[in-house]
Formats: structure tokens, C-alpha cells, sequence
């Protein structure tokens, strides 16, 4: 009779037990990314606003539309110049050589065997040479370039990879213009899931 | 077989040495460090308790890095949480020293409230966890055999994420219905960049400042970072300073020359954003060796498009497929271990897996993989069935496939 009882227990604890597993998984397996945000103030009055300074002096940013550009600009002799003194030891002495990234290759070189994907060949946008040059470059002094050797080495790139003139003159007006070669080679992501591979 | 089975119980001897002789004794500031004792622990009183957990000595899992990154020794994981220290590193130029009581983070451009964050600030805001998977997109290896899972797809990791939705700061600063994506910037010696789609940010982007619990890892981007669930690696930001609202796209360098890759007709694939549905088998696999007879095959599956929905293993080289067992919770944009009892009979064979996610996309072959994006393909976003070869003698083997 004792066992009966002890074992009608078991049988309303473990049905009791599966009906909150079940439940959590229902209500707790899908992921509900939205916020609930139902009874939220308008603003929470955490921070503080950005005062026009500071975005100024953090706003490093450039669009290829060449929003960002500071004053000043470049040349290509000039940039061959610095080249050689601060980038040529990772980049190659003419920029084809490395042996990191190789910058220097023409579109449809054929001299290159790597087939290294160089700013002649895979770089869309021209404003993008000045904004990475000026944040991440040199490796080993990021953030110590001027403007103007910014300007004055994104125009021995392009001069290089015989995009401009080397005569040429880069500036905020100029850059946005340059067309890239590999401009027209860029899709936007067609994958969507489902069961075709793209 | 015999060689190597002589090996490892060599090694198993030494460990045992090992063992007689190590020991853990805490210091008063509460410092563990080994000291000399006999072999039975039942005959001297044990470690008192203390401030900080160890890891046993008899553990030396570590991650494989190169001159970029680190991998995730995926073989040797329980679960599906990394632990915080084994998780997959990428960075661009380091990992930088952040202070975080002068740690800020600026949102600006189109908002309606420019605004500054420290990282008391984010913490006072409604607090969200989640798990999920971060993944680099250019997470794949082959070309021998002798690879480990963790050389094949070590730059795949999950952990707990906790932190602020992102949503709740475009609230706070107000965000423009006219503005289509954000830059999300680093504060690393590469002040790494990328647009992202602010639907992203509006979807289940997060700021998150914690992993497993406790505060984020330096190389997982301490004090905080971007979390953008299912979204490629290089996408979640880490050491996030600034995030500037826009109406285009920035083209920066991490989004034109490099994370983008050749498909058909000269065309190059940009703004890959999700990770496909992937899977592996990280038991067996190289370089453990199996005997005849009872063997579970175990792994990992994931996909940055929802939950997983199936995994089917074969063991006869994909003629036929069975159904995976799957571990809960089965989470959305999440690690999910899988398993399947096999009885191995002692013959040469290959065994496969195969995730399906909730999209219905089935994990490719790399042959279909090159069927659609064509011979000279790029290498990210490659998730393709992976292949381990059982030979006779019990050894198992990567089978790598040629890319062209």
C-alpha cells in the first residue's frame, strides 16, 4: 500500500515535471529579439550629448563620396618619397614585390603570377587608399601620417597602378572622382537561405 | 595503430607521474601553485577554498595562433559554450590595453542626439543574454589530411553575450528613419571599420560588455563590442568606440579589398553578411584513433540564419543518411551538438555530416559550392560537408578536397 502511494507520487511529480519542460520549451525556445520595451520613458537620460568638438575630433571617417576629406592634398612624386621610407619594407620596394599585401598591379597584369589582388585590380572606391592609410598605416606607427603624406601616398598608389596621371594632384575634390578599375566587378550578397547555393 | 596506441599510453604513463608529484596549495593572498605531495589524495587534507578556480594541471587545452589569428581547439570541447579563454581570435593589428573607466562609446550623423556612452552609462540600460556562435568568415582550411577540426574551422566560437540591445541605444539617441547604415568603429591600432545595415541594428544587434558571465575578454573586446548574431566575424566590432548613422555605405578597406570574394563572370560578392549552415564531426577525427565497435560520432552545427533543424551523418562515404541527434536547447544563430551511435565493423569507410537549417538551406559540397559561385571562387563564406576518412587500422583522416 506504502510503495502504491510512494509511487503515485513519482507518477504526479514526473507528469508535473514534463508539463514545465514542455512549457519552457514552447514558450522558451524561440528567440524574441525585439525588446519588449512596453513601459520604457521616451529616453532612459543615460549619457551624455556629444558636444560638435568631440564628434569633430573622433570623426575620422570618409565616404567614397568624399565626405570626410580634410584640406590639403598630394602629389605622387611626393609620395614615392615617403613610400620608400615608411611603407616599402612590408609593401615591396616598387609595391608589387610584399611580402605583405602587394599594392602595385595594373588591371589585366599579367606579369603577375600571385594574381595578387592589388588597389589596380580589386579596389573599388579610391577614398578608401586615403581612410585605411590614414587609421591602420604604417603597421607599425598607425595614426602617425599627416594629411598631406596621406594624400601625397594615395596619389604614388594610384599614379602606380596606373590609375591617374603621376603628375596628378590629389585632393578632397579630386579622390571622390577617381573611377577604380575594379569599380564595376562589385555585387551586393544574392545568398537569401533556402535551398539554392549561391 | 600499434605504434601510436604505444605513444599515447606513454604519454598516459608520464601523466601519471605527473601526478604524484603535483599538487595544488593555496597562499594566503589566495594564489594557487603546484607543490610536490605523495600520490593518494585521500591520505593528506586537499586545497582550502579560494578566491580563484584553477584549471587542473592535467588539462593543456590551448588555442593554435598565427600571425593573425587564433584558432578554437573545436576537438576538444564539451558542450557548446567556449570556454572564454579558448574562444577564436582575429584582430587587425593586436589586441589593444582599454581602460574602462575611460572607455566611451560616441553615436552620431543621423541621429537626432548626438550622444557619448561610458560603460557605466551602458550598464544602466535594460540588460539582455543571449548565446550564440561568432564565426570569421574565411573559416576554412584544406589541403592534407592531417588536419584537426580545429585547424579546418577553429574560427568559430559561442559564448553567453550579455549586454544592451543595440535598439535601445537608436532609441536613445534617436535615429533617423532615413538612415540605412551605421560604420561601427574599433578603437584598436587598426581602428577597424564596417557598415552594417542598420535593419541590423533595428533586428537583434547588441552592445555587449559581458561573456560567460563575467566580463569580456581583452581579445574578444574588452570593454565592449558590436554583436551582430549569425553576421560574419569581422562584422562584430570589438573594442567598439563609434558609431556614425548614414545614409550609404562608408567602402571601407574590411568591406571592399578584403572580406569580399570572386563568384561567376569576374564578379566579386560584397556585404556577405550571414554565415551559411555549416556542421563538423570533431569526434572521431584526425588525429584520434578508434577501435572496432560501439563509436558516437559527435559534432557541431550552426548557421547565422536561424536554428538548426537537421543534421544527417553518413558513414558509408554519403551514400546513404541518417538522422543526427540533436542536443537542446537547439538555439537560433547558435552552436548545436549533435550526435549518432554507430557500430563500426572495422572497414575503410568515410563518414560526413550534413546541417540543415531552418531556411531549408542544406550545407553544400565544395563541389557545389565551385557549381555556383564558378572554378576561381574566393575563399570566404566556404562551408562545405567535410569528409573524415576511417582507415583499417582505426586511424581517421581529414579527406581534403581540391578547391579547383
Amino acid at each position: 500500500m506504502g510503495s502504491i502511494r510512494r509511487y503515485m507520487v513519482w507518477v504526479v511529480l514526473g507528469t508535473v515535471l514534463v508539463l514545465l519542460i514542455s512549457g519552457s520549451q514552447r514558450h522558451g525556445g524561440g528567440w524574441a529579439p525585439a525588446t519588449d520595451t512596453t513601459g520604457w520613458p521616451a529616453s532612459f537620460g543615460f549619457g551624455r550629448t556629444a558636444t560638435p568638438q568631440e564628434i569633430t575630433a573622433m570623426n575620422i571617417s570618409i565616404r567614397p563620396d568624399g565626405k570626410g576629406l580634410p584640406p590639403g592634398s598630394g602629389t605622387a612624386g611626393e609620395g614615392k618619397a615617403i613610400y620608400a621610407v615608411k611603407c616599402s619594407a612590408c609593401h615591396g620596394k616598387t609595391g608589387r614585390e610584399g611580402p605583405y599585401a602587394r599594392l602595385v598591379g595594373p588591371m589585366g597584369d599579367t606579369g603577375d603570377t600571385t594574381r595578387a589582388k592589388t588597389i589596380g585590380n580589386y579596389w573599388p572606391y579610391a577614398t578608401t587608399i586615403f581612410d585605411y592609410t590614414r587609421r591602420a598605416m604604417p603597421y607599425n606607427a598607425p595614426g602617425s601620417l599627416s594629411d598631406a603624406e596621406v594624400y601625397s601616398l594615395t596619389a604614388f598608389l594610384l599614379a602606380a597602378n596606373k590609375i591617374i596621371d603621376s603628375s596628378g594632384v590629389v585632393d578632397a575634390q579630386s579622390l571622390p572622382r577617381v573611377k577604380m578599375p575594379a569599380h564595376d566587378l562589385f555585387v551586393p550578397d544574392d545568398r537569401r537561405g533556402g535551398p539554392e547555393v549561391r | 595503430m600499434d605504434e601510436k596506441k604505444r605513444i599515447s599510453r606513454r604519454r598516459l604513463l608520464a601523466g601519471a607521474a605527473t601526478a604524484a608529484t603535483i599538487a595544488l596549495i593555496r597562499t594566503v593572498s589566495g594564489q594557487t601553485v603546484h607543490a610536490a605531495v605523495g600520490a593518494d589524495p585521500t591520505r593528506k587534507p586537499g586545497v582550502p577554498p579560494g578566491k580563484l578556480g584553477t584549471k587542473s594541471p592535467f588539462e593543456h587545452l590551448v588555442k593554435k595562433p598565427s600571425d593573425t589569428s587564433s584558432r578554437s581547439p573545436l576537438q576538444d570541447f564539451y558542450g557548446f559554450i567556449t570556454p572564454s579563454d579558448l574562444h577564436f581570435e582575429r584582430s587587425h593589428n593586436g589586441v589593444p590595453a582599454i581602460d574602462p573607466e575611460k572607455y566611451e562609446l560616441l553615436i552620431h550623423g543621423m541621429v537626432e542626439k548626438p550622444m557619448v556612452f561610458t560603460l557605466k552609462d551602458l550598464k544602466r540600460f535594460p540588460v539582455l543574454s543571449r548565446i550564440c556562435f561568432i564565426e570569421c568568415s574565411g573559416n576554412f582550411r584544406t589541403g592534407k589530411e592531417t588536419l584537426t577540426p580545429q585547424d579546418i574551422c577553429g574560427l568559430t566560437s559561442q559564448s553567453e553575450w550579455t549586454g544592451v540591445m543595440l535598439s535601445t541605444l537608436f532609441r536613445e539617441v534617436g535615429v533617423s528613419p532615413r538612415a540605412s547604415w551605421f560604420l561601427a568603429e574599433g578603437s584598436d591600432a587598426a581602428v577597424m571599420t564596417r557598415s552594417v545595415p542598420v535593419s541590423k541594428g533595428w533586428e537583434d544587434a547588441m552592445i555587449v560588455y559581458a561573456q560567460n558571465g563575467e566580463a569580456i575578454r581583452p581579445e574578444q573586446g574588452y570593454p565592449a563590442r558590436l554583436l551582430l548574431p549569425g553576421f560574419e566575424g569581422n562584422t562584430n566590432v570589438k573594442w567598439i568606440r563609434r558609431i556614425e548613422l548614414s545614409d550609404q555605405p562608408f567602402m571601407t578597406r574590411e568591406e571592399t579589398s578584403k572580406y569580399t570574394y570572386a563568384i561567376k563572370d569576374g564578379k566579386i560578392r560584397q556585404f556577405s553578411f550571414e554565415m551559411d549552415a555549416r556542421s563538423i564531426i570533431t569526434f572521431p577525427a584526425y588525429p584520434v584513433q578508434i577501435e572496432k565497435g560501439w563509436v558516437e560520432i559527435r559534432g557541431l552545427a550552426w548557421s547565422g540564419r536561424g536554428k538548426i533543424s537537421k543534421v544527417e551523418l553518413s558513414t558509408d562515404t554519403g551514400r546513404s543518411w541518417y538522422p543526427a541527434q540533436l542536443q537542446e536547447p537547439v538555439l537560433d544563430k547558435a552552436h548545436t551538438v549533435f550526435r549518432l551511435l554507430w557500430r563500426w565493423d572495422g572497414q575503410e569507410t568515410e563518414i560526413l555530416s550534413r546541417a540543415t537549417d531552418e531556411t531549408n538551406y542544406i550545407q553544400p559540397t565544395l563541389g557545389q559550392l565551385i557549381d555556383a559561385r564558378g572554378a576561381d571562387m574566393g575563399g570566404y563564406h566556404l562551408n562545405p560537408v567535410t569528409a573524415w576518412k576511417i582507415r583499417k587500422d582505426g586511424a581517421v583522416l581529414f579527406v581534403p578536397e581540391n578547391r579547383k
